[in-house]
């Protein structure tokens, strides 16, 4: 099987599904002539042409908007925000608009439109450029919420994305952009809302998504040939819908849940997930749940003390041993 | 359809402004026939008495929420839509009942739905903020003051990506005006030549605050700004709305052009039913334009001078009106509220058609 990066397997993702719905748009800041500021669009224009790949003014309002607007008339646009950060300034289309339209309506109106771009810290660009928005989105009923950590996924899930008939929210990071990973060439979808179990273990289950699975598969191979302590990983992929069967069944297994994300503390993810393992596995939990998260405050700058401010694989060991050892 | 009346309509007396231009002698407007003249007239009229129908039943406390209400308005809703072929679109903001009608929804519906019944356009989802009728090319109907702009916007780009030949009008009242949102949509539609147009419904005042204490400069004329033509007119005649928003529908239409308009108009009630309106305009002030300008009052003056109208036939159409109106009220008087169950459909498609769905997984928490 080809490797390609994470990167490559969203721009396939987007040229096959280009290629096969002439309603599909690809819009935003940067993403034609200059190739894409993160190079996820290179190409696309040379191929596609200016009516399908399109450049935007920085507006996000304005042409997230649009992309709405155009969906309810059944354009399928795929619009780019060069950081998932500048969600805040459009704030009001995505989440009055996008998400609200069908039920306002009562179910008269769709819009399927996708909003992807990278959502992450640790690159050393401070508070306004590191936001992680996925629990903000999720906590919004009539979007979906997707998050993907490696090329397989991330292309099988775009794919399913764009042809989704509600607006999907789809989280990258630009971290991961140049990870390679092994993508078949025939095409496949891989359907929102299922968990992958990317390692597994008996001891304990790491729950996570995102970049800090590729973290947390780190630390499980640590803790396994360091400490002899089995760890299952499931890696959610999309936070809504949520898959928390194949989290039930992983806990049912290890009896102990570490929450790994790239969240602050507060009603974040790990907050929804603790939640409702507790109140559907209590009897089979040997310990208290554990969170590894972003340490709570703005995004440092400072290069070597972000690094310690987002979850890594030293501080998911040090997590994992603390509840191990805690409930033995 | 029967025949058009005379070739050159004469202007009332009574009327009280005359544009510069007659607008009469528009062909939109000369083209009328007599049948077409009297359901211009009969919109505006089921407009206002839906609308007064409504606050009746919100002081009766059947309605929750805000009521933005449409009476002195009329015009502008009736003139704008009027024009619609079956590629123009239409969106607007929270005072949506006039639009709502003028597109052609029906009174129960309408009136269900500000009751919160499950026959309401909306299933009783919406509320009186948010009416939709995608069926005639309405899309609301939307709460947050300038967020349906750059919606619009993408109407408007949708009929082009698809090579329809038809235009999207974007209303906002004059408070919406300094809205970013709303510049962005201005820069997008002139940059990328989208048959989108502005039509700012200038009723004077954003909520309690008139428009010299909160716009600069003249609303339209921003438009220059971004190399979008624009115009200007009086909105109390609807003959002269419907003989400008043709020109520049056209234009949308033929050369894909956007632009913005101002329609200069006036709302009799406060903000919304729950603005005492004793605080930032005086009663003197509203008297005088229901006496001069009121919409209905002059297209009645000059249906009636051109004989188009009789009393007798007027007074019917009034009653005709109400007791649709009336009916409306009962119908969703009558009508079965939405069950808790139905508060989770219509969130997801997915959710609302299970045999298509293709995602797994749980789309609602408890």
């Amino acid at each position: 099987m080809p490797q390609i990066t994470y990167r490559e397997a969203i721009r396939h993702a987007l040229a096959e599904e280009l290629e096969r719905d002439p309603n599909v748009v690809v819009m935003g800041e940067e993403v034609a002539q200059f190739n894409g500021a993160y190079k996820v669009t290179e190409g696309l224009l040379a191929k596609f042409g200016p009516k399908r790949i399109v450049d935007t003014p920085i507006s996000e309002a304005g042409f997230i908007g649009a992309g709405i607007g155009a969906s309810m008339l059944g354009i399928r646009p795929v619009m780019e925000l060069m950081f998932w950060s500048f969600y805040s300034v459009a704030f009001d289309q995505i989440l009055n608009n996008a998400a609200n339209v069908r039920y306002m309506s009562g179910g008269l109106i769709n819009c399927p439109i996708v909003i992807r771009g990278p959502a992450n810290g640790g690159t050393n660009v401070g508070a306004t450029h590191s936001h992680t928005p996925e629990n903000v989105l999720a906590n919004h009923p009539g979007v979906k919420v997707v998050v993907p950590s490696t090329a397989y996924d991330a292309k099988g899930l775009l794919k399913s994305a764009i042809r989704d008939n509600d607006p999907v929210m789809f989280l990258e990071n630009t971290i991961l952009y140049g990870d390679k990973g092994e993508v078949p060439t025939e095409e496949y979808l891989i359907p929102l809302g299922l968990a992958d179990v990317k390692r597994k273990g008996n001891d304990l289950t790491i729950v996570s998504y995102g970049r800090c699975v590729i973290h947390s598969l780190a630390a499980a191979e640590v803790l396994h040939k360091e400490h002899g302590i089995s760890v299952e990983v499931v890696d959610l992929r999309t936070i809504r819908p949520l898959d928390i069967d194949t989290v039930l069944a992983s806990v049912a297994k290890t009896h102990r849940v570490l929450i790994v994300e790239e969240q602050k503390p507060f009603a974040s993810v790990g907050s929804q997930l603790a939640y409702m393992i507790q109140r559907e596995a209590f009897d089979e939990l040997d310990a208290p749940i554990h969170r590894v998260t972003t340490v709570d405050a703005p995004a440092i700058y400072s290069p070597p003390i972000e690094i310690e401010q987002l979850p890594n694989p030293a501080r998911v060991i040090k997590a994992a041993l603390a509840l191990v050892a805690g409930s033995k | 359809m029967s025949k058009p009346t005379s070739a050159k309509p004469a202007i009332a007396a009574s009327t009280p402004v005359l544009p510069p231009n007659d607008p009469h002698l528009a062909p939109v407007n000369l083209k009328l026939t007599r049948e077409e003249r009297i359901e211009l007239f009969r919109t505006m009229m089921r407009i206002r008495r839906f609308e007064e129908r409504s606050l009746r039943a919100y002081q009766a406390k059947k309605i929750g929420g805000f009521l933005h209400l449409y009476i002195g308005q009329e015009s502008v809703a009736v003139g704008c839509c009027s024009l619609m072929g079956k590629d123009d679109h239409v969106i607007t903001a929270y005072r949506d009942h006039g639009h709502a009608i003028a597109v052609g929804m029906g009174m129960n519906e309408l009136m269900a739905e500000l009751y919160g019944k499950a026959t309401g356009c909306s299933k009783g989802k919406g509320g009186s903020m948010h009416y939709f009728s995608p069926e005639r090319n309405y899309w609301g109907g939307h709460g947050i003051v300038g967020g349906q702009v750059p919606l619009g916007t993408g109407l408007a780009y949708a009929l082009k990506y698809k090579g329809l030949k038809g235009a999207a009008m974007a209303f906002m009242g004059d408070g919406a005006v300094n809205q970013g949102a709303v510049h962005e949509a201005y820069n997008l539609a002139a940059l990328w030549d989208l048959p989108v147009i502005f039509v700012i419904e200038n009723n004077g005042y954003s909520m309690g605050t008139s428009q010299e204490r909160s716009s600069a400069g003249e609303l339209p004329k921003r438009a220059a700004g971004y190399d979008m033509a624009w115009g200007q007119c009086d909105g109390s005649n609807v003959y002269e709305v419907r003989a400008m928003m043709d020109k520049f529908l056209t234009r949308a239409r033929e050369e894909s052009k956007p632009a913005v308009v101002e329609i200069d108009t006036y709302r009799y009630r406060g903000h919304s039913v729950a603005d005492p309106d004793n605080t930032y305009r005086a009663k003197a002030e509203i008297e005088e334009y229901r006496r001069t300008k009121d919409p209905i009052q002059v297209v009645q003056n000059m249906l009636i001078a051109d004989g188009v109208l009789t009393t007798a036939e007027l007074e019917k159409l009034d009653q005709d009106a109400r007791a649709e109106a009336e009916n409306a009220a009962a119908f969703a008087e009558a009508s079965p509220y939405p069950t808790v169950e139905d508060i989770q459909k219509d969130v997801y498609w997915e959710a609302d058609h299970p045999a298509q769905r293709t995602s797994k997984g749980r789309l609602f928490f408890d």
